[in-house]
């Protein structure tokens, strides 16, 4: 099966892991990945905030790149919850209103480029996986079930909510991720808090209100005792692993429990080697976890003294 | 301007045309079809779903009732759409089927444009989507540590030095953060598109009047 594949911002960094592990898998899973050539930015959350016209044109040039390479089928996928929800959102919206696509297209031809609204069909992973090869052809693929291993399945919103253009799954109460780790032999928890927010950039706006998001989260997976929490969404992967410190430090709490991309477990149940995968990049060691289920983690890099070439310098955007 | 200088006859707006209501302005400057902002019955579903409410100002059922009300400067200078994360459990759930998130952005693109949310109290946060924003009009891509660096040097100092010292650091360590940007090949034509879609969109306002 072939794909275009969307990775965003997040994946080339920050959620490298998550870029691994799907490449990794997609060889067993029987899918071919075309990387959508000199894509851009979705936006996240923060450029519709600025400029509406922009923040279309600019998902739509990512659309028009992807009907380009229409040879890899007209499906594009995408792993991050938010690209998701811009790409099939602009699409949706542009089928929805000819007077919309008619201006994005204007701003697209200043470009020498053009989309044609649902030529492009936004899919996330978790769709593809599960109903593309399906639960039956991934149980085949499973040599190293993760018998044990307490999952607690994380799905926050964009994936199933609003539904732009699938509803793949259910909006309140989703379990096609439950159904999944259930297929890799793993022990699915119950986690009524499995489509709440992570919070998203509210990290950067208010901590406290993140943390209070974050907090709730992590307090009802461990409440069903889960040894990992299993996301499909890097923003959910970095605000419930990157501040699970700062939670502990706000509530006094000890919670420790590791934040994995789902395909990387996916990987580990196919025998795959846990570098291979990503880990060892998480906040929170998923060594624990990994042991458990009989796998050994990952050598942990040497820790050398940072240089100063290390230090946090960035190269700053000039203020206008 | 007073009322005696105000020439009533000059005015280029006939006193017959009724003014465009705040509503009406809402519903004209957001995109995609119908958002059926009209159709709220204020059954409070909405607020009592969102994970920001007890942050909010207002909640979004209030917010729908200050617009309908035309309570157009007390709605802009809110916190409401800033705390708002973009969850979408108000529109999953709202019976009418309200567009409620997109209205979100639509008042935080007023708010933004006409200065209103240097008046919130959560006033910090249009600036995260602003620098998020250049970053993504310079080199095609987000730009994390620039914009956190930035963002942070401007509001919180101090932390700044924690995001550098702890955070960013172990980012750094992990592989998970850029020292320097990404840029994409072709920055010329998606800047070429972007400022097209500025154009259209100033275009738009100056011919349809909205804001
Ligand atoms: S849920 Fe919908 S109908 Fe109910 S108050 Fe909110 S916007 Fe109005
Ligand atoms: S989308 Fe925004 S307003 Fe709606 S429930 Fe989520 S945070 Fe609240």
């Amino acid at each position: 099966m072939k794909y275009n594949y969307y990775p965003g911002c997040s994946l080339e960094r920050n959620a490298s892991a998550y870029h691994d592990s799907t490449m990794a898998v997609a060889k067993p899973l029987g899918i071919e990945f075309q990387e959508v050539n000199d894509c851009n930015c979705c936006g996240a959350v923060e450029f519709m905030a600025i400029d509406k016209m922009q923040a279309y044109a600019l998902i739509a040039r990512n659309l028009s790149l992807a009907e380009q390479q229409m040879s890899n089928g007209e499906n594009l996928v995408a792993p991050c919850s938010a690209c998701f929800l811009n790409l099939s959102k602009c699409d949706a919206y542009l089928s929805a209103s000819p007077a919309l696509a008619d201006k994005v297209n204007k701003a697209l031809a200043a470009g020498g480029m053009h989309y044609t609204p649902g030529q492009v069909h936004t899919r996330h992973l978790l769709d593809v996986a599960v109903n593309d090869v399906g639960y039956d052809a991934i149980a085949k693929k499973v040599s190293k079930p993760l018998y044990g291993l307490r999952v607690a399945p994380y799905y926050g919103c964009l994936i199933v909510r609003p539904g732009f253009l699938d509803k793949f799954d259910d909006p309140e109460y989703p379990t096609s991720l439950d159904k999944l780790m259930r297929t890799l032999g793993a022990t699915v928890v119950d986690f009524p808090m499995k489509a709440h927010c992570c919070g998203g950039h509210m990290t950067q706006i208010s901590e406290p209100v993140a943390l209070y998001m974050i907090h709730q989260l992590l307090k009802n997976a461990a409440d069903y005792e889960a040894d990992v929490i299993t996301t499909i969404c890097p923003m959910c992967q970095l605000n419930l692993d990157a501040y699970q410190h700062n939670v502990n430090k706000a509530y006094g709490t000890h919670y420790n429990i590791p934040i994995l991309y789902f395909t990387q477990l996916m990987g580990l149940a196919f025998g795959l080697s846990a570098k291979k995968l990503g880990f060892g990049k998480e906040f929170i060691s998923a060594a624990p976890a990994l042991i458990k289920i009989g796998v050994k983690p990952p050598k942990k890099p040497k820790k050398k003294r940072p240089s100063k070439q290390e230090l946090p310098m960035p190269v700053m955007p000039e203020e206008e | 301007m007073t009322i005696d200088t105000l020439d009533i006859a000059a005015s280029p707006m006939p006193a017959t045309v009724p003014k465009r209501s705040f509503l009406q302005e809402v519903i004209e400057d957001t995109p995609g079809s119908d958002p059926r902002f009209e159709m709220c019955i204020q059954c409070g579903t909405c607020g009592g779903s969102c994970p920001s409410g007890p942050d909010m100002e207002y909640s979004p059922r209030r917010i729908f009732a200050m617009i309908k009300a035309d309570m157009r400067e007390e709605v802009l200078k809110s916190n409401t759409f800033w705390y708002c994360v973009s969850c979408y459990y108000c529109m999953a759930r709202c019976p009418q089927q309200v567009h409620i998130t997109d209205l979100m952005y639509t008042l935080k693109r007023k708010a933004v444009r006409e200065g209103y949310c240097r008046k919130s109290t959560a006033s910090d946060a249009p600036d995260f989507s602003e620098f998020f924003a250049d970053a993504v009009l310079k080199y095609g891509r987000s730009f994390e540590l620039g914009l956190a660096t930035r963002y942070h040097l401007r509001h919180h100092p101090l932390g700044a030095i924690k995001m550098a010292t702890g955070m960013g650091l172990e980012m750094m360590r992990k592989g998970r953060m850029d020292l320097t940007p990404r840029r994409i090949k072709n920055v010329d034509q998606l800047q070429a598109i972007l400022s097209k879609a500025e154009e259209i969109a100033r275009q738009e306002r100056e011919q349809g009047g909205v804001a």
